[in-house]
């Protein structure tokens, strides 16, 4: 079999058990070569756990993970070798400088001397650290040390590269800066990138394919676009009215297009639709004739949280706020 | 290799940038050095002796004319005097005077009768250190008052002769050896021991663990760094502790060797065994709450600060599997007694085989995985 047809990463009904818990029960999928690869769902959904499973910090229970043809498992070194790995957390030493960083993680992958140098000035550069190569890491805003943390996770040239939750605790304008350095790293370098994610923005920017995981199971697999499209109505349309009804939700249910009606709090409802101007404007007449007057009228187009929605039946926010089943055992430390 | 080498150069980077944690390591044992060093070296003077004197006979006589004696020369004590001694005892009892000296009636009758008089002392015994010194003072008073006024012919009495093979050594050049084996382990406590499990909190470990990096590899780089370390605490307080004690030992060549070897043999067995004890430790308060118990456990049934002949077999058992043990009696045979190599060998070879010991049986102990 030639390298080519080979997927870079190639997960096959992979579980993984904590004594009579199952954090991640059976996945099954495959990421092609230079494909961004994301895996959203909210804390504790089992993200972490598959990718730690994939870059050989955990055993896995039962399944496989193939990376670039080597079993995780038989040849955890090869794997080793050929991928980069951004953990959650920010771990780069605080009392080195950025080049010393990178130069250490150098020669823990074995760079020859020669190359080390070249390759930790185009990372440099690629990061826009260059002029803070000289700088204690403990100097860097978090959003300077996540790019560092990529960098470092580049030195040895990987063909794959993982990274959970690379955005996670950095100010939007910083998300965004890490976003189109991944995109341009991508493209420079044809990296495949496998993201974990519990931001619906950033699977969206950033993914060629999404997998939603749930409770340690995949529930949808698909591109943004298709992820989207999947969803019965192809604009949301929230409504707040003045006062609080128990008709509102049928009414709603019969304007023309609408396939789902979803309270959201006191006389607010988010209103999938597949016509949402027709839908809007019956709505107001609705209001109109009930001598209702409306406090907000949003009309959208179907996002991720409508498919993770509608796959899961649950807001992501929420699940954020209150996280279900198993979370990965904390370690001290460690970042949310 | 190179591997082995980056984690190294990453913790020996880390170290110099961080000069706090060498000064950590070196204050505890040089306060206890130079504290402790004059706190237990000095002896006992300027204690009060009350004296109630019921006779005041020409034997008492005798008697103050001796303590004029011990006040004026060795200056054990002076004397107080009192009239009753309820109220000597009552004083002694409250700390105004740190013993009393009972002088019965009849007392120089008596003597001049060869009746055998006895002399009351009375002392606080919850101080040791204070009552020992006063009772031995007052015993080699009562023997010099024993001697016989005319020599009888033919002398009877066993005296013994004391040969100190070594100068006269203050408690702070005893205390030393303690103290450098004291400041090696609290560097490997904090600079291996901690750190490590800080590291390991932090996430740091994961980033190795997911490089080419094997466990031999990362399980030695992290032990000779935390080896070095201990090295580098061991050296600079042997260099102070030898100069503030006034030892001279380190401009000796061949001390210098001995001493370069027992600090390299410390330092891999304390770090061999740290290692051993936090390999599965994860909750960075676990190293913070065990160093002052194994501080204790280790350090005083050492023989840095009493031998340990004096201790009860339990504490004897402790001592003999101590590494700690093996430090001080290395260092005391290189500091005070220019023991030379075949007194530290015995030390050398147990702190080198612990050390390796502990490593062999941690390495497994290591997990490759998270």
């Amino acid at each position: 079999m030639s390298t080519q047809t080979i997927p870079a990463i190639s997960v096959q009904n992979i579980i993984k058990r904590y004594g009579d818990f199952e954090a991640v029960r059976g996945i099954t999928f495959d990421v092609a070569d230079g494909e961004i690869f994301g895996l959203l769902g909210p804390n504790g959904a089992g993200k972490s756990t598959l990718i730690r499973m994939m870059t050989t910090l955990i055993p896995v229970t039962a399944g496989k993970a193939i990376i670039a043809g080597h079993d995780v498992s038989r040849d955890s070194d090869a794997v080793r070798r050929l991928i980069g790995v951004i953990p959650q957390a920010l771990t780069s030493d605080i009392d080195l400088t950025v080049e010393e960083n990178l130069s250490i993680y150098a020669k823990l992958y074995e760079v020859p001397k020669a190359t080390r140098r070249r390759n930790i000035d185009d990372l440099l550069e690629a990061v826009d650290l260059t002029k803070w190569r000289n700088a204690q890491t403990k100097t860097l805003s978090g959003g300077m040390r996540r790019r560092l943390e990529i960098a470092r996770g580049l030195v040895h040239n990987p063909r794959i590269f993982f990274l959970d939750e690379p955005t996670t605790g950095l100010d939007p304008v910083s998300r965004v800066a890490v976003w189109e350095m991944l995109n341009a790293l991508k493209n420079q370098r044809g990296l495949t990138m496998l993201i974990t994610t519990h931001y619906m923005d950033e699977a969206d920017r950033l993914c060629d394919r999404i997998a939603i995981v749930d409770h340690g199971k995949l529930v949808a697999l698909d591109t943004p676009m298709a992820l989207k499209a999947s969803v019965p109505g192809n604009n949301v349309v929230e409504v707040q009215f003045t006062h609080e009804s128990p008709a509102w939700p049928q009414r709603l249910e019969r304007l023309a297009g609408v396939t789902s009606v979803e309270s959201q709090s006191a006389a607010m409802y988010r209103v999938l639709t597949s016509n949402g101007s027709l839908t809007t404007t019956q709505l107001v007449e609705m209001a109109v004739s009930h001598n209702e007057t409306l406090k907000s009228l949003n009309v959208q187009n179907t996002t991720l949280d409508d498919v993770f929605v509608h796959y899961t039946g649950r807001q992501l926010r929420d699940e954020q706020i209150k996280p279900v089943g198993f979370i990965m055992p904390p370690r001290p430390g460690m970042q949310p | 290799m190179q591997r082995m080498w980056a984690i190294v150069e990453r913790e020996m980077r880390k170290f110099f940038r961080s000069p706090a944690l060498m000064m950590v390591s070196m204050t505890l044992p040089l306060v206890q050095l130079i504290i402790l060093g004059h706190a237990f070296g000095g002896k006992i003077r300027n204690a009060r002796m009350g004296v109630v004197d019921y006779d005041r006979g020409s034997q008492a006589l005798k008697i103050h004319e001796a303590f004029n004696a011990v006040a004026a020369n060795i200056r054990t004590f002076t004397t107080v005097p009192y009239q009753n001694e309820q109220q000597a005892r009552e004083d002694v009892r409250n700390g105004k005077i740190d013993g009393a000296v009972i002088i019965p009636a009849q007392y120089s009758r008596r003597v001049l009768a060869g009746d055998s008089p006895s002399i009351g002392l009375v002392v606080d015994n919850t101080d040791q250190v204070m009552s020992g010194a006063l009772e031995a003072e007052m015993q080699s008073l009562v023997q010099a008052l024993n001697e016989p006024i005319i020599q009888p012919y033919v002398v009877q009495q066993i005296t013994l002769k004391i040969v100190e093979l070594y100068p006269y050594v203050e408690y702070m050049k005893y205390l030393l050896s303690g103290s450098i084996a004291l400041a090696m382990y609290v560097a490997v406590m904090i600079g291996g021991g901690m750190l490590y499990i800080d590291d390991k909190a932090r996430g740091v470990h994961e980033g190795y663990l997911v490089t080419p990096i094997t466990r031999l590899e990362l399980v030695l780089g992290l032990n000779i760094a935390g080896a070095i370390k201990a090295i580098l605490s061991g050296v600079s307080l042997t260099v102070i502790g030898t100069l503030l004690s006034g030892l001279g030992v380190i401009f000796h060549p061949m001390a210098l060797v001995q001493l370069s070897l027992l600090i390299v043999a410390i330092s891999i067995a304390f770090n061999g065994m740290m290692f051993l004890m936090m390999v599965r430790v994860e909750d960075p308060l676990v190293p913070r709450a065990m160093f002052g118990v194994l501080n204790t456990l280790l350090f005083f049934p050492s023989g840095a600060i009493s031998p340990v002949s004096g201790l009860p077999p339990w504490l004897k058992a402790i001592a003999a599997i101590d590494p700690f043990t093996y430090a001080v009696h290395g260092f005391k045979s290189i500091l005070l007694k220019d023991g030379g190599f075949t007194a530290i060998g015995p030390d050398l070879g147990f702190l080198t085989l612990f050390g390796v010991a502990s490593l062999l049986i941690a390495t497994p102990l290591f997990k490759r995985t998270l």
